[in-house]
Parts: structure tokens; sequence; C-alpha cells
């Protein structure tokens, strides 16, 4: 059974500008069968939180955040604080209550 | 699944190092990036005991990081440093004075003193107002030649023995892609030099050369340092951009491309036949060049003359364009002296016993300084006194100006900067008023001081209560501008002749 869940994303390096300039907020997901009819999976990853978020948070020029069904590159992703290089990146599956933070090296010098 | 970290300290891994795919916890991570900071410096051997060292510091990430990890080594093995920070305000609103709020508070924060010089001082120019004028397509090229020689005049205020700035591995690799991209050889060879500088000027060092982009936003991140994240308002357009986002996409797939990109750039050798300029002096200003005047110094003719795209594209063309000014400047010239002798000559000009004022509010009495040889009345509100006795070759001129004010070492700074500006004209053959008198005081007006000169012709007689700060902030604009007043005429600018 799918549940909703609960997550604290937060924003940094400017990455927070995309998405109202609010640096960390918490979302409450829906169970993702709701949200995606067609997913197979019953956890969300954060490849549908990447979706989600563009469909509800992300308000301006989505190139700058997105590319294909990624992060654009130079936007790190950090889960509960952890490089999600060590987490299988998209493949993720996200857990209640975790936090998931954006941080663009992509701004200024 | 938590991964344990691969230097076996029993901690979890915090991040996957791009340059070399090891996890590592935090503590382990960071002390990789200090202590490879430390090798790159040693190696490098960029600093002496006992230097004084200015940390380019823009209030951004890397210089942030840089700030942070030269106060911590500078401990941590007792380089015996003195660090200072050194910002340039650029003047672009929204940006910069932000980002210096940031600046200010590393500096409280670690300790360290720190200077900010302007580009207003320096140049006379914000680039807000170089923006207005050039339009946002080449507007980092100014940028970039005046924050360069910026921070050398910083430096040398300052009396240190290096600068030190935040270029990180990113960066350096993002520039010698770009040097291919643009067949730039001569900066091709240079650019990946640890150090930098030839006899005479004080030698660049990027501790950070070998610091991936990646890794300097995860230890600020980590650390907590505060830096300042806001793109430049300007860089969107920037050739760089795209550069860089090619390379980000490289990366992607396969992290050490960077250190590849920068070991090729450091390894190329250049064929012994290609001509490479060689680097000597600006002979106006002095600073390091590859030419016989400095590209700062011609982007600044430029925009003191009203051709903001001078220094933008080949040498040759902006020799044609000055020729083309100089042209137009003549037939101009005569032409404002034929029609003021007609109107002197039907006397209508003249007020009588009546005060003529001039709507100049909008700053809008451009002349350049260099061509029309008198001192322009360039203010932001102008008040022209023509008294009754006025004759032809007996007038009073009197300008009020918004008061602009700078302290003494401003003066000393602009001084430099105007004189170089002289020199310039000479060099490109602009006629210099060296038979008027007045001119020359103008040539050496200081962009940023109130000065008021009573220039008094024998001829004429007469006075002249100038703003050169405001003078020199609006000649580029038109030229032809006729006085609000009655008279309804081309100002008083041109009654000298």
């Amino acid at each position: 059974m799918a549940h909703p869940i609960k997550l604290q994303i937060q924003f940094g390096g400017g990455a927070e500008l995309l998405f109202d300039s609010i640096k960390s907020r918490t979302i409450e997901l829906p169970a993702i069968d709701k949200y995606f009819p067609e997913c197979q999976r019953e956890k969300w990853t954060i490849k549908e939180l990447l979706v989600w978020m563009k469909d509800n948070l992300l308000r301006e020029r989505p190139e700058l955040f997105l590319q294909g069904d990624s992060v654009r590159p130079g936007i790190l992703v950090l889960v509960n604080d952890t490089d999600w290089e060590l987490y299988d990146e998209l493949s993720y599956e996200l857990l209640e209550g975790d936090t998931i933070a954006f941080i663009s090296t992509l701004h200024g010098g | 699944m938590p991964v344990p970290c691969a230097t076996g300290c029993g901690r979890n891994a915090s991040l996957k190092r791009p340059k070399t795919g090891d996890a590592l916890c935090k503590e382990c991570f960071f002390w990789a990036f200090e202590t490879e900071i430390h090798f790159t410096i040693t190696r490098g051997e960029l600093f002496n005991r006992g230097d004084s060292v200015a940390v380019a510091a823009s209030g951004g990430k890397d210089s942030t990081v840089l700030a942070h990890v030269l106060k911590t080594l500078n401990e941590r093995y007792n380089y015996g440093l003195n660090l200072i920070l050194l910002s340039i305000d650029e003047g672009i609103t929204g940006y910069r004075d932000d980002s210096l709020e940031t600046v200010m508070q590393n500096s409280a924060d670690y300790v360290m003193p720190l200077k900010i010089l302007s580009y207003k001082d320096l140049y006379g120019w914000t680039m807000d107002e170089i923006v207005a004028q050039i339009g946002r397509k080449n507007n980092c090229t100014f940028c970039g030649v005046f924050r360069r020689q910026a921070l050398d005049r910083g430096a040398a205020l300052l009396n240190v023995k290096c600068i030190a700035t935040g270029h990180n591995a990113d960066d350096i690799a993002e520039t010698v892609l770009m040097n291919v991209l643009r067949g730039d050889i001569a900066r091709l060879k240079r650019c990946t030099a640890i150090s930098t500088g030839s006899e005479g000027t004080i030698p660049r060092v990027k501790p950070l050369k070998y610091s991936y982009e990646k890794e300097i936003v995860m230890y600020a991140h980590y650390k907590k340092l505060v830096y300042f994240s806001t793109e430049c308002v300007f860089a969107p357009n920037a050739y760089r951009g795209h550069a860089r986002a090619l390379l980000k996409d490289l990366e992607k797939i396969r992290p050490t491309c960077i250190m590849d990109i920068i070991y090729s750039g450091e390894t190329m050798s250049v064929k012994e036949e290609v001509t490479l300029p060689t680097q000597r002096t600006c002979s106006r200003c002095n600073f390091v060049s590859s030419q016989e005047v400095c590209k700062a110094c011609v982007l600044l003719e430029g925009l003191n003359k009203g051709l903001p795209k001078l220094g933008i594209g080949k040498s040759s063309k902006a020799k044609r364009m000055l020729e083309e000014y100089n042209a137009k400047q003549n037939d101009s010239l005569q032409e404002a002296i034929s029609e003021i002798n007609d109107e002197f000559k039907k006397n209508n000009c003249i007020s009588k016993g009546k005060v003529c004022k001039s709507n100049c509010k909008s700053k809008e009495n451009k002349h350049s300084t260099t061509d029309l040889n008198t001192v322009d009345a360039n203010t932001n509100s102008c008040e022209q006194v023509h008294s009754n006795e006025v004759t032809d070759d007996n007038k009073e001129t009197k300008c009020c100006n918004k008061k602009q004010y700078c302290t003494n070492k401003k003066t000393n700074e602009t001084n430099e900067s105007n004189s170089k500006a002289e020199k310039l004209l000479a060099e490109y053959g602009i006629p210099e008023s060296s038979d008027k008198p007045n001119s020359i005081e103008e040539t050496n007006s200081s962009q940023d001081k109130v000065c008021e000169i009573d220039v008094s012709n024998s001829v004429d007689n007469e006075e002249f209560d100038v703003d050169l700060h405001t003078n020199d902030e609006v000649i580029l604009k038109e030229e032809d501008n006729t006085c609000a007043g009655a008279c309804g005429k081309v100002d008083s600018l041109h009654i000298g002749f």
C-alpha cells in the first residue's frame, strides 16, 4: 500500500531563487499511485519528487533546475545531508521525514 | 544504506569526491580538502613567510572558502602570512552591493582587515552606467578587464606581496575550454599557470586551482560558511555560460574531465612558429599589457568618448572608429563655432537683464572633454546667467552641480586614471586642446571630487564653475544639446571659441 509521506526540502547556493527564495519547506507527497496512476512503484523516489516539484513548486525557468529527468548538472543533491551520489541518485527511495537539499554550484564566484 | 568512509575511520561517508571517487565522511573530507590546498600552496611555493597576502573577496562561495581555508592553513602550518581581504565594488545594483555585505561579514568572522575599491573611484564609471551605454552583450569584457586592474591597484595600495584569487578547478578548465574555442593561444598558454605576474606586477596565485567546485560548495555547506550566491544580474548573456554548461554536462558523465582539461592546458605546447604577443606594460598606465595600450585604457577611452564599443573586437577596428570619430568631431566643431559666431553677431543669445535658466536637469549636456576643448557645463542643474552688461566678449557662465565629494585617496586614484586618459588621447592623435586654456584642467578633472575651476580667459573673460565629476560621468551622451533657455542655441560650452 502506498502512503502519503512528509519531507523537508531545502535550497541553497542560489537554487532557492527558482523557488520563491524560500530556503526550507515541509512538503507532503500524496500516495504515489494517486499522483502517478501509471506508476508501478509503491515508493516515491527522487525522480518522481523532481516531477512533483516541477508541477507544484517550480515557478520559473525550469531549465535552470531540471535537465532531462534529473537536476541540471551543477546542482548538488543531498539526502539527509549526504551526497546523493552515495545513494543511487534518482532511484533513492524517499522515507518519511527525509531531508532533501538542492544546492547550486552554478551561482556566483 | 550508509556507505562507510573510505579512510576506515569508522564514520559514515557524506560525499563522493569527484576528483578521486572516494566516499568520505565530513571530517576526513575537510582534512583531505584542506591538505590538498596546503600541498598546492607548498608545491607551487605560492607564499613566503611573512608575506602580506590580499585575498580577492567577492563574497561568493570560492572566495569565502579561500579566505576560510587560508586562515585555517595559516594557523595550522604556521605560514606566517598577513591576510587581508580585498574587494572590488563594480557598482552593480542588486548584486555587488549585497555581496559586499557578505564580505564584511567574512571580515568580521575571520578577523581579517577588509579594503573595498570601487570602479566609480577608479574609472569614474559604475558597471550599471557602463551597461547603460554598451548594452548587455559585451559588458563582461569591461567588468573583467577593469576588475583585473582594480585588483592590481588595490594590492598596490595595500602593499601586499601577492593576490590570492578563488579560481577553482572548474573555472580553470572552463577558461582552457574558452581559450580553445576562441583560438586565444596566448591566454591558453598562461591560463593554467598557478602563479601569474611578470616583472613589476603583483603576482596572482590560485590556491584553489585543483579544488573542484562541488567540493568547495560542500565544504562551505558542511562548515556552514556564509556566502553570497546571487548570479550577477548581467551575466546570463556571457559566452562563458555556454562553456560552463558544456563542462558541467561532461563532468556529470566523467568527473575527472575537469582535471584532465587542466592537465591538457598545462602540458600543451605551442609551436615555435606561432607568434605570441609579448607581455609588456601599457604605455599609458604602466599596468601589464600585451598591446602598446592596455585593454582597460582603450575601454575607458571608448566610454569617455561615447564609443563604448571601441575596445570590443580588433584593434584595427578601434583605430578606424577613432578616425571616423575625429573627423566627425572636427566637422561638428567647425559647425558649432560658426554657429556661435553668427549668434553673437546677431547678439540675440543674451537675455538682457534676465536670468536665463537652461534646463539641463537630466545630465543632457554631454560634451566630450577631449574634443570640444572647452569647459563643459555638464551639470545636473545648470544656470546660465547673462548679465545686462554682457557683450560678445564678456560673459559669465555659472554652473552649479550636484555635489560629489571624495576622500583624498580617491583623488589620487582618479588623477592617475585621468592622466591615463590624457595620454591615450595623445596616442590616438585626438586633437588635444593645447591651444585652449581650459582644456588641461578639464582633462585632468578628477572624476570623483568636487572641483571648482575658475578659468579666466583674458579674451573672453569667462568664468566657469564646473563639477568635473558630472562631466566625466556624462560624456557619452549627445553633444549637440541646445540650451533649453531663452537662447535656444548651443549651450555655453561652445562659447569659448
